[in-house]
């Protein structure tokens, strides 16, 4: 196996090149023969890369500890269900998901890109096969995930404890998936860069990708917060750890696109802006990888560090000074056909949202980098932690979480007093009330009263604009309500869809506003005895330790803690917290212990409790009880996100009108719109 | 005024403000982050490093740590080989710490000698590989 799997793997570079040579050369010579090789290479790309990953599978779940991977990450009493997540879960393994997946992105690419785009193809096939072919010359060169021992252990070492977790199993996949599909809008932008075809034809081209890997990297964001949650045990879902932040980074840019390609597609403008953050989004990505690999900076999330580190860097600075370098030659190309003509104009809340977006971004970039900027400038390395990003950032999210409900409200182009006095009425009227009742209920946290109340406005405005849409088509064309409503929806799918997803985004500002009034407290308890603790939500906790018990499970021993909660004094339910520690199959513990948390999620608040050890070994435990507002709403916004996200990416619906191909009749039955527009 | 002037003047309100909220924020919640003997001399040139929120990042020597479960604290020495400082720590720490592990350590320095930590990260060589058996 690892001789068919270290073959394909060579096979597959070698077909990278081909295909990244003939697709450049295709291309730019305008030759049939060699941009159809172009193509075939990309699939052969895939096909090779597919063998290796069904090798390296088949390795792991014969316990073919004689590859190196498989001895130090599985073990032989390892459940199945994490069998199949250990091809990711280390470095050599993630690598070869990277290349096969992004090979099958661009097998999907080739064969469902509309006939109108076909003249991008070959270099979109060159760019894919050239960064698929970087990624396994890192196997080949750096960290073969074929490697074998010298000797063949009787046992492997088995997996983090912490890694065993249903979220490891789906958060790295997505996340990469995420990472990875980024790879094609920016070959699809380099194509446009290199064929000089730079109107609004790319992004038609690219919009959909954008939207995909966009879609990925937030359900991979998602569920890396509930995988920390769950399972880390510190009672919060975002720590602006540095890998977290990478991850982050190319979302945010992706975002800002996502929102000023509206603007180019409209009024022909941004088109510089645009290219460079697609690019950006790409160049972060990599950047992320190589954070995550190299160990430059410390992180929990941090691969040993290795040599691969160099190779990253190496490919980061190359890709991006002449992907840079090639934009800066197009730039000619590239002048706005339409000038902002007044602040108040959708177009200017776009550019205002795109600030703010590459704002955060910049600030996080900063935070993440400091301690090496300032060791490399002053000598001494200098780190911010949270406070730091919470400090930036919650201002600079307020006013994007405001700016979410003033842009769709102000008409394009120009808006008038009087579009903008019956645009504001409402939206305004419901975050004031909402600021009212919160302040009348005692609340005074600035910070949470400012994203409650924008929260407030935001809704308003979805809730007009559908109510509106609703209200025309049921003049129009005589529908009924809910009829109207899901005809509104299904017929305008990127704009409805896209305030869906508005709403899911004030659900999570809520949440993140919520954390700030969690309340937190240990206790050392006998079993029987009780701690009590406060909630935010204004009712009384208690907890008690009913008693440990212990046992031995597939491959650890388990301590678990099981605890009665109570609300004021009414008992709503019992919780489980359990420390493991992991052994191998003769029963000697392998790592160190973990913890499992007992977690009740409700809508209001989460309770959250911490086994943290028992006293000399006896049932006296020592607790960590946490109570965490609103945490729900996280889990809930982010499926909303999702659900918003699909709408626009379903395929079908209306074609909307692109500036410069000059139909707009799809347009019509767009009442609402017609209207702000003239 | 037209229009790009005005939008200009915001987006130099934007990108000012994201200015100074980070070069405040960094110099209201900066830490230094030190080996043991950086430490060490910045103490011994300048004796405000007393009592100053910082981090510092060590190896746990060996045979140091005491843990008092009952009352949740915890104490142990750091070193970078050179320099070796006392650690108390009262609250849990992280299921990855044990002696000998590399730590950062968040905390302040008191006249005593003793680094009082509010926070203790274990610094494991990977989340996804085994820690090698010594």
């Amino acid at each position: 196996m690892t001789l068919l799997g270290s073959l394909s793997l060579w096979l597959a570079f070698l077909v990278g090149l081909w295909g990244a040579i003939t697709g450049f050369a295709g291309g730019a010579q305008g030759r049939a023969d060699l941009q159809q090789s172009a193509r075939h290479a990309t699939f052969a790309l895939f096909a090779a890369l597919a063998v290796a990953v069904i090798c390296l599978e088949i390795a792991i779940f014969r316990h073919d500890f004689s590859v190196q991977y498989v001895a130090s990450r599985t073990s032989r009493n390892l459940p199945t269900f994490y069998l199949w997540s250990a091809l990711y879960s280390g470095q050599e393994g993630s690598l070869l998901f990277w290349a096969a997946v992004l090979s099958l992105f661009g097998v999907l690419t080739q064969v469902l890109t509309s006939r109108r785009h076909r003249i991008y193809l070959p270099y979109v096939a060159a760019v894919t096969c050239l960064v698929a072919t970087f990624f396994v010359s890192v196997m080949l060169f750096a960290a073969n995930p074929f490697q074998r021992l010298p000797f063949t252990p009787m046992d492997g070492s088995g997996m983090n404890p912490q890694l065993q977790n249903p979220g490891m199993v789906f958060h790295p996949p997505m996340l990469y998936l995420g990472y990875i599909s980024i790879t094609i809008p920016f070959a699809f932008a380099i194509a446009a860069l290199l064929t000089k075809k730079l109107d609004a034809e790319w992004l038609v081209a690219v919009r959909k990708w954008t939207l995909v890997s966009w879609l990925f990297l937030s359900v991979g964001l998602l569920i890396g917060m509930w995988w920390a949650y769950v399972e880390l045990g510190w009672g919060g879902y975002w720590a602006w750890d540095p890998v977290e932040n990478a991850a982050l980074l190319p979302w945010l840019v992706m975002t800002a696109f996502l929102h000023s390609v509206m603007v180019q597609e409209k009024r022909g403008m941004l088109k510089k802006w645009n290219l460079a953050l697609i690019i950006g989004a790409w160049v972060l990505s990599i950047f992320g990888t190589f954070l995550t690999r190299s160990g430059v900076i410390s992180s929990v999330h941090s691969f040993t560090q290795s040599p691969v580190g160099y190779f990253f860097l190496a490919f980061l600075v190359v890709t991006a000074v002449a992907s840079f370098t090639l934009y800066a030659t197009r730039l000619p190309l590239l002048e706005a056909e339409a000038t902002l003509e007044s602040m108040v104009s959708r177009e200017a809340g776009f550019l205002f949202n795109n600030l703010l977006l590459i704002g955060i971004a910049f600030s996080v970039l900063w935070g993440t980098l400091f301690p090496i900027l300032s060791e490399a400038v002053r000598g001494t390395k200098i780190t911010v932690g949270p406070p730091f990003f919470n400090q930036v950032n919650i201002p600079l999210g307020l006013a994007l979480l405001a700016m979410t409900g003033v842009g769709p409200l102000i008409a394009w182009r120009r808006a008038s007093l009087a579009n903008l006095r019956r645009q504001f009425a409402v939206p305004a009227t419901s975050g004031v009330f909402v600021l009212l009742i919160l302040l009348v209920a005692g609340m005074r946290d600035v910070g949470a009263l400012m994203a409650f109340s924008i929260g407030g406005f935001v809704l308003g405005t979805v809730v007009q604009e559908f109510a509106r849409g609703t209200r025309a088509r049921h003049r129009q064309y005589g529908e009924v309500i809910p009829v109207a409503l899901v005809q509104l929806l299904s017929r305008n799918r990127r704009r409805y869809g896209g305030y869906i997803v508005h709403v899911a985004i004030v659900m999570l500002f809520v949440a993140f506003a919520g954390m700030a009034f969690k309340t937190e407290t240990q206790a050392t308890l006998r079993p029987g005895e009780t701690a009590t603790l406060r909630g935010p939500d204004g009712h009384v906790y208690s907890f008690t330790h009913l008693g440990i018990s212990q046992y031995n499970a597939l491959n650890r021993q388990v301590t678990a803690a099981l605890v009665e909660a109570q609300r004021d004094g009414k008992p709503i339910g019992r919780l489980r917290t359990e420390k493991r520690q992991h052994v191998d199959a003769l029963g000697r513990p392998t790592f160190e212990p973990s913890t499992e948390v007992g977690i009740m999620s409700g809508l209001r608040v989460d309770l959250y409790v911490v086994l943290a050890g028992l006293v000399n070994g006896t049932e006296q435990a020592v607790f960590r009880f946490t109570i965490n507002p609103l945490v729900w709403w996280v889990w809930f916004g982010g499926f909303v996100l999702v659900i918003g996200g699909l709408i626009v990416l379903w395929p079908g619906g209306v074609v909307v009108a692109v500036k410069g191909s000059k139909s707009s009749p799809a347009q019509a039955g767009y009442a609402v719109k017609l209207e702000a527009e003239r | 005024m037209k229009a790009g002037t005005k939008f200009a003047l915001g987006a130099v309100l934007i990108v000012g403000s994201v200015g100074y909220l980070m070069a405040s924020g960094i110099k209201q919640t900066g830490q230094y982050f030190l080996t043991p003997s950086e430490l060490a001399q910045h103490v011994s040139a300048d004796p405000s490093f007393y009592d100053l929120g910082l981090k510092v990042g060590a190896r746990v020597v060996r045979g140091t740590v005491a843990k008092d479960v009952a009352t949740q604290t915890l104490s142990f020495h750091i070193t970078d080989g050179t320099v070796n400082y006392p650690v108390v720590f009262k609250g849990l720490p992280p299921d990855t710490f044990t002696d000998s592990v590399e730590v950062v350590v968040e905390g302040r320095l008191q006249r005593d000698g003793v680094i009082h930590a509010t926070n203790v990260l274990a610094k494991c060589g990977s989340r996804y590989e085994a820690v090698p058996k010594a």
